[in-house]
């Protein structure tokens, strides 16, 4: 766009700033020049939102959530409803890849040091954004009404069953019964369709909050502190580059990647194995069988994992769900428990690197024991994970002041 | 650092034991959805067979007979029984209660049977009935012990024995390892052995009628992100070349 603006751009900019919004968050936001792989999942983490959102509202159209007609209709749209099972496989597929993108996401903030200072409430903000995607999911697996649909949220509900004195009314008060019934379903349905909208709130706060601080950047440079003037602009960091067309044509270059992957999965493994669609949720819920091995999806797996690995105290599961609770929550604090003078991996020292290697490690092991039916063996590998995971956050303070860093470049390197 | 992945290696290893599951091994049932005359054959096999009991409650004929290349002619002779319409989900008579009477269960729609059983544990199942004078129908099965369901195809296989576990302690109740025939039915062993596997082709296909449309979909849509990417690429190239 040049500098003259059309008629019609001056009347708009006049009422809504237009210009100005699109100058201040794409053309004129000075993204750090040396952005590489692991900056794609922000975008991508918006992209997968919007397909769930877009495929959730089409899947609405001819879902019924109701407990005699839900497992049907689900078929229903497999089978009847013109192009229903592509939007259905890609919901399903979706949700899955989206758990993905948001877990590389927040390992790239742990790699780069993003939630550190100025960047602590985008952190917590971002936090807030997993937890609300983790409620969204638990209620949508509710809605296809299979085995494991039923089971699973039988599992969980009865996790807040376990709080002391008010437990056994709450859970009742989350299911709207005293069992996973035609109720829960009902409200399970409603919270599944508001939250998306509630999300994408939030990453709207999100990217708020972040192009008011600026991107960070592999090095944990700010760009901002540095010199200034560039092509663009003599008052814009100089190590910075406008995001529009910079970033979008580098963005939409992973776009098209992610998608194939997206399609690749879709089109020729949707149930991946049984972890994407387990194959219990092929049979209807039947409150009077449960199966035999209950598991929920995989991004739970490695919370249920540490939840399973606390042993019951005082005759309460309540210790297990505060575990996992708190390995969830301990996301909130970690701007403040890291105490390196430098942000990012590349000029920490040795011991930071090991204990994130060994926090990742433990995640992905977690995960898979959170899959496998319990076992002598497989609860004592979750609880010195659960350990190794817990050890991560909580000995931070001691191990990041303590290590040896290098020393830190005036500018990004490329 | 090369010593800490090893260690972590070693940390993990046990875990891959865990993940040997024991049970009676699956027999490979050989699915080939491309196989139209398998599945007609599948069609009519469980249609005659299997649907007295077990409904396909989430298929319709239409579709069924549009998939599989049958003509509707030979659909309302060789499929449809009493009253159904073309348009019709493969439902059937039996009512829950019978059910529950005669078999101790309700029965099973078999629609996605396939999709949380698996294809080759249903092509298993279907050849591990055996002998069993303690049950109600006289048979056993394998893959499912105390099964409620007669076994419906004897006729065509024939009797099978059980084989039991040589290694079982004194005293204990004998492991039923496998089958063997003893008689043989109006089919030979071979045969036998394509019928069940023609059903089970058959279920896999009703468990997910679109299978083969969404593998053929899924080309188009991979060459057109192919092409997408190359021009993704070189616009990326085009711009970035300026920053250094």
């Amino acid at each position: 766009m040049s500098a003259e603006k059309t008629e019609n751009l001056s009347w708009i900019d006049k009422r809504f700033p237009l210009t100005e919004t699109w100058k201040g968050h794409l053309a004129e936001y000075y993204a750090p020049k040396n952005l590489n792989f692991w900056s794609f999942f922000g975008s991508l983490a918006i992209l997968t939102l919007l397909i769930q959102i877009v495929t959730g509202i089409w899947l609405a159209m001819n879902y019924k959530p109701d407990a005699a007609l839900a497992f049907a209709s689900v078929e229903y749209i497999m089978r009847d409803v013109d192009w229903g099972w592509l939007i259905r496989y890609m919901h399903s597929t979706g949700a899955s890849m989206f758990f993905i993108v948001i877990y590389l996401h927040m390992f790239r903030a742990l790699l780069w040091g993003s939630y550190r200072k100025p960047r602590e409430l985008l952190w917590i903000i971002g936090v807030i954004i997993y937890l609300a995607m983790m409620a969204t999911a638990f209620f949508g697996y509710l809605l296809p009404w299979g085995q494991m649909s039923y089971w699973g949220a039988q599992v969980i509900v009865n996790l807040f069953a376990a709080v002391p004195v008010v437990g056994d009314d709450l859970s009742v008060w989350v299911r709207g019964d005293y069992v996973i019934s035609d109720a829960t379903l009902n409200r399970f349905f409603a919270f599944h369709f508001l939250l998306p909208f509630i999300l994408a709130a939030l990453v709207f706060i999100h990217i708020v909050a972040l192009h008011h601080v600026g991107s960070n950047n592999p090095d944990g440079i700010e760009i901002k502190d540095g010199p200034k003037g560039n092509r663009w602009s003599p008052k814009a960091p100089a190590d910075g580059i406008p995001f529009h067309p910079y970033y979008t044509v580098k963005d939409f270059m992973g776009v098209v990647v992610f998608l194939a992957l997206f399609s690749l999965i879709m089109f020729y493994a949707p149930t991946m194995g049984g972890i994407f669609l387990e194959a219990p949720n092929f049979q209807p819920a039947n409150p009077m069988l449960t199966p035999p091995h209950i598991a929920p999806v995989w991004y739970f797996t490695p919370y249920y994992a540490m939840l399973r690995a606390v042993p019951p105290m005082w005759g309460s599961q309540f210790p297990g769900v505060v575990v996992m609770f708190g390995a969830i929550l301990i996301f909130f604090v970690l701007p403040w428990l890291d105490r390196s003078p430098v942000k990012s991996i590349r000029y920490k020292g040795p011991v930071f690197k090991v204990a994130l290697a060994i926090f990742a490690v433990s995640f992905v092991v977690l995960a898979w024991l959170g899959m496998q039916p319990a076992s002598d063996l497989s609860t004592l590998l979750s609880q010195i994970f659960t350990v190794l995971y817990f050890a991560f956050f909580l000995l931070m303070p001691i191990y990041s002041s303590l290590d040896k860093t290098k020393p830190v470049p005036e500018r990004v390197t490329a | 650092m090369r010593k800490l992945i090893i260690a972590a290696l070693l940390l993990l290893s046990p875990t891959v034991l865990v993940a040997n599951t024991g049970g009676p091994s699956l027999l490979d049932a050989d699915i080939d959805l491309r196989d139209q005359a398998s599945l007609q054959r599948g069609a009519k096999y469980f249609v005659n067979y299997c649907m007295g009991c077990h409904s396909l409650q989430y298929m319709r004929y239409n579709r069924l007979a549009q998939d599989l290349g049958i003509d509707e002619i030979t659909l309302r002779e060789n499929l449809l029984f009493g009253d159904a319409k073309p348009g019709d989900l493969m439902e059937n008579a039996m009512r829950p209660q019978d059910a529950l009477k005669w078999f101790g269960t309700a029965v099973p729609d078999l629609t996605l049977v396939t999709r949380w059983r698996s294809s080759d544990w249903v092509y298993t199942y279907l050849k591990s009935f055996y002998v069993d004078p303690t049950r109600p129908y006289g048979v056993n099965n394998v893959m499912f012990p105390l099964v409620g369901m007669p076994h419906g195809l004897s006729n065509l296989q024939g009797i099978q024995e059980p084989v039991f576990a040589h290694d079982a302690a004194a005293g204990a109740a004998p492991v039923v390892v496998g089958v063997k025939l003893v008689k043989e039915g109006t089919l030979s062993a071979k045969e036998y052995d394509t019928m069940v596997r023609d059903i089970t082709n058959f279920l896999t296909y009703a468990g997910e009628p679109m299978q083969l449309e969404r593998q053929r979909l899924g080309v188009y849509v991979l060459l057109f992100l192919g092409v997408l990417f190359i021009i993704a690429y070189l616009m990326k190239k085009e711009f970035w070349k300026d920053i250094h």
